[in-house]
């Protein structure tokens, strides 16, 4: 069983275990986006990032992939990582100001300040609704396209992917879910697309998986419907999306 | 071309095919090479190929004219050489069909057009043999008047060739030339006289360390491999050469990929390997191509597969071909490519070496690493260590190109100053223009001044200066670079080849990108300075492998070390180099304009106003500011402010 120590108190913790639930085992708080205590660790938020060893050769990895070794030597809130973790929240809020649990973490942090513009992004792409439907749902309809600046989470080749069972897993799971509902219309802020079978969502985003119970209107009133039983192969006209909604992840 | 298929299995039998391809090298007969490597082929080399074997043809000369690769002469590209039996080798350089024609007419006259000639091939050394073959020539015969020898010049005066050795001497396509200077004695070597300790001993002795750019040491990673007890293990050898303007790894590949294949065998038997990957990127066909063919000749001649040497040590090598992400060069995002996954990197530990390819111990070196072990084990790692610096051993293959008036693939012990390869062996910045800055290691290195170019090369002193050593390439900057532009077109480069894992490098990078597009925009401020500073700081501590941790180094180079251009973007709102397009404007100045009207001519904005012979304006509405007018005004009348 490797010993290591945490912000100077030694710890015992069983062989595979990882520094992020050492440091949780000792009561000390690291905070994560994208880690899931159900899900394998992917250290994509990098906000749980710690200081490795002695300084001056120390290095800031991420908590939730460091496996606990023999003689570890980490420090969880040390100058160097909470520098490290202000700016990465300041870059978070700047991409994500919608995100409750974003803006919850900056303050807990005490940012207050951002000097970056807002982006209003839909997605950090922290992969957690990617790995819970890999890896929880059995299903893998949900993966990363692209890479640098274009990658996002995506299903593969097809608008509406034939794995995907519409467990609504994915939004369950995302830190970021204030996209859950894409149809509301700016005057009202009301969809009521899903009880009226007028889903607007589909005409915005081709690509949309709609996860929400119990609605399925596209499946009983949408556009691929309507147009017919061969409508999987027909292309239809998609109305410009307006500038202020997000891109659907 | 190629060796009668004939089974490799002593030492009698690997001088046979030596003393075979010494005729093909040596010939008895006059021989024509031509550098057919990717450099050459893209100046233009097939057609002189093909030009002197039909014009030998044509004449019924028993010439031998043959392929070679690429010897680092690149601005003379296509290159010819000539070698008369007995007589030191000359060297033609740019050559096209007409000229090649001519020369093989003047040859069998007797003429050997030496005013064409730029340099004289005397010696054959070879690093590999431990005894300096002497050169066979005369000292009378060794001098073709008004040819300099090849030591006499500035660019290959200071070069040692290890890695590169056979680079633009051998047929590549040819494993008998490749034998016969000294290729697989040292796997005989190995595999007859030598336990794998005794190799990994010679190894860490030579202080080599990975050429891949990190510059770990290569015979401690060796020795963690060997500890291992999981089987299989694999090797890599990382061929997936993504840095803009570097091509260290090609000119290997395609000029002497037996070396690649003998190193990483020898490899496989001390760290006790079955099977190896060469991970090439698909930008490289011919590389491709070469590695192909050399692993089919190998394995016909029974040097790789299984009972190498009767020795009952068996390694089988494949190649893999990369999809063209810069960051499959990472070595677990190349593991992961390699299995068929996305390219996308993943916490070390567990290391490669622990847990690899398919979850096995795999050791990956790079191409120049892997080149250099026949060497090491041919002459012992103490004469290895005796070339370059205190923590940095051997040799380093650079590519030196950008502003520069001799574009280079050059081989140089470590510990050589940036000056000597800029000023002596690339001839100093074109058309008088001042040197400006160097950088090093591709798109992740840093640009270091002109006031550190007295810098030792070494990992050491490069990481000191904010750069890095990375695989070798180097561009070189003139006056007419602007620092803020170049940082934003690495930072735009980083930003599409991240592959968007870590959030603090896909974002991170971007947001670097826009502040840095709005300074060269004129509308930064100076606290944007600090922003990217910062935003640097974090990208480079928090990101999880080499491509993010390296890539704030362009940016945070240039900002400290040029500092006042980045302030004169933001104070005066000016680009002092006149290359951001936002800042400069064009006009002509009318006491030198003559009207004669060639800017009108290439404008393609209709821009350019005026009359014949008189004075032309511009009109800034419609100027696009290419910069079409300033190259083609004779009298200089064109003002960029």
């Amino acid at each position: 069983m490797p010993q290591l120590t945490i912000n100077g108190i030694r710890i015992e913790v069983e062989r595979g275990t990882t520094v992020l639930e050492a440091a949780r085992l000792l009561g000390i708080p690291i905070p994560t986006l994208c880690h899931d205590d159900g899900l394998a660790p992917y250290g994509a938020c990098r906000l749980c990032v710690v200081e490795v060893g002695t300084p001056p050769r120390s290095k800031l990895q991420s908590a939730c992939t460091v496996p606990a070794e023999e003689g570890l030597v980490v420090q969880t809130h040390s100058a160097r990582v909470d520098r490290a973790r202000r700016l990465l929240l300041e870059l978070y809020v700047a991409t994500c100001p919608q995100s409750k649990t974003i803006q919850d973490l900056a303050s807990r942090y005490g940012i207050r300040r951002v000097r970056m513009e807002p982006e209003f992004e839909a997605c950090i792409q922290c992969g957690k609704c990617v790995r819970m439907c890999a890896e929880q749902m059995r299903a893998g309809a949900l993966g990363f396209g692209f890479r640098g600046r274009r990658r996002k989470v995506m299903t593969p080749f097809r608008p509406q992917s034939e794995l995907c069972r519409h467990c609504g897993a994915c939004l369950y799971i995302c830190p970021v879910v204030e996209l859950r509902c894409h149809g509301a219309h700016p005057e009202t802020t009301l969809c009521s697309g899903c009880i009226n079978f007028t889903p607007s969502c589909l005409q915005y985003h081709d690509h949309a998986m709609c996860f929400l119970e119990p609605c399925a209107a596209c499946e009983l009133a949408g556009p691929l419907r309507l147009a017919g039983p061969l409508s999987r192969d027909r292309v239809w006209e998609k109305p410009e999306p307006p500038k202020e909604h997000g891109e659907l992840i | 071309m190629s060796a009668p298929p004939t089974r490799i299995a002593s030492l009698t039998d690997l001088l046979h095919a030596a003393a075979r391809g010494r005729k093909t090298l040596l010939p008895n007969h006059p021989k024509i090479l031509v550098g057919m490597a990717s450099c050459g082929l893209a100046a233009g080399a097939d057609e002189v190929y093909e030009a002197i074997g039909e014009e030998t043809a044509r004449l019924q000369l028993p010439y031998v004219v043959a392929p070679t690769g690429c010897i680092g002469w690149c601005s003379q590209e296509p290159l010819v050489d000539v070698r008369l039996p007995h007589k030191p080798r000359v060297t033609y350089g740019r050559m096209d069909a007409h000229k090649a024609r001519e020369l093989v007419r003047g040859l069998c006259d007797g003429d050997l057009k030496t005013q064409w000639a730029i340099g004289l091939l005397t010696s054959h050394d070879n690093p590999v043999t431990p005894t300096r073959t002497r050169t066979r020539y005369s000292k009378l015969s060794a001098r073709v008047d008004g040819v300099p020898r090849y030591e006499e010049l500035d660019l290959f005066r200071r070069q040692v060739r290890l890695v590169t050795r056979n680079c633009g001497v051998i047929d590549p396509t040819n494993l008998d030339e490749y034998l016969a200077r000294a290729g697989y004695r040292a796997l005989h070597r190995a595999l007859t006289a030598m336990r794998p300790e005794e190799i990994i001993n010679e190894v860490t002795r030579s202080g080599l360390r990975g050429r891949g750019g990190a510059g770990f040491p290569t015979g401690k990673k060796w020795e963690v491999m060997r500890g291992q007890v999981g089987t299989p293990k694999y090797l890599i050898c990382n061929a997936d050469e993504g840095d803009p303007g570097a091509y260290m790894d090609r000119a290997v590949l395609e000029g002497d990929p037996q070396t690649v294949l003998e190193g990483m065998t020898i490899g496989a038997y001390a760290m006790g390997a079955s099977d190896g990957v060469i991970y090439v990127r698909e930008e490289y066909p011919l590389a491709v191509k070469r590695m192909l063919e050399a692993i089919a000749q190998a394995e016909t001649a029974g040097l790789l597969g299984d009972n190498i040497f009767n020795s009952g040590f068996g390694f089988r090598i494949r190649v893999v071909k990369g999809g063209g992400a810069f960051v499959c060069g990472e070595e677990t995002a190349l593991i992961a490519s390699v299995e068929g996954r996305v390219g996308e990197p993943r916490q070390r530990p567990p290391y490669p070496a622990q847990k690899g390819l398919g979850g096995k111990p795999t050791c990956i070196n790079n191409v120049e690493t892997w080149a250099n072990i026949p060497v090491i084990l041919m002459r012992g790692g103490d004469w290895y260590a005796r070339l370059g610096t205190g923590g940095s051993k051997g040799t380093k293959v650079f590519c030196l190109v950008g502003a520069i008036k001799n574009p280079t693939l050059v081989e140089v012990p470590m510990g050589i100053t940036l000056r000597q390869i800029v000023y002596e062996m690339g001839g100093g910045t074109p058309q008088g223009r001042k040197f400006k800055a160097i950088q090093t290691g591709g798109p992740s290195g840093g640009c270091i001044p002109e006031s550190l170019l007295d810098l030792e090369v070494d990992y050491e002193s490069l990481t000191q200066a904010g750069a890095i050593m990375g695989s070798g390439g180097m561009i070189v900057m003139d006056s007419s670079t602007c620092m803020v532009d170049i940082a934003r077109y690495f930072l735009t480069f980083l930003a599409d080849e991240s592959c968007g894992k870590c959030f603090s490098c896909r974002k991170g990078l971007q947001r670097m990108r826009q502040i840095v597009v709005r300074i060269t925009e004129g509308l930064g401020s100076e606290a944007d300075l600090d922003l990217i500073e910062e935003l640097g700081w974090m990208v480079r501590e928090t990101s999880l492998c080499g491509l993010g941790q390296t890539a704030p180094n362009p940016v945070l180079s240039t900002l400290r070390y040029f500092r006042d251009e980045y302030l004169a973007h933001v104070r005066e709102k000016r680009c002092p180099a006149k290359v951001c397009k936002e800042l400069i404007t064009y006009r002509i100045e009318p006491t030198l304009c003559d009207g004669c009207g060639a800017c009108v001519r290439v404008c393609t904005s209709e821009a350019i106003l005026g009359e014949k012979k008189k004075a032309h304006t511009i009109d800034n509405a419609k100027c696009i500011k290419c910069g079409s007018c300033l190259e083609v005004c004779q009298p200089q009348a064109v003002v960029v402010s």
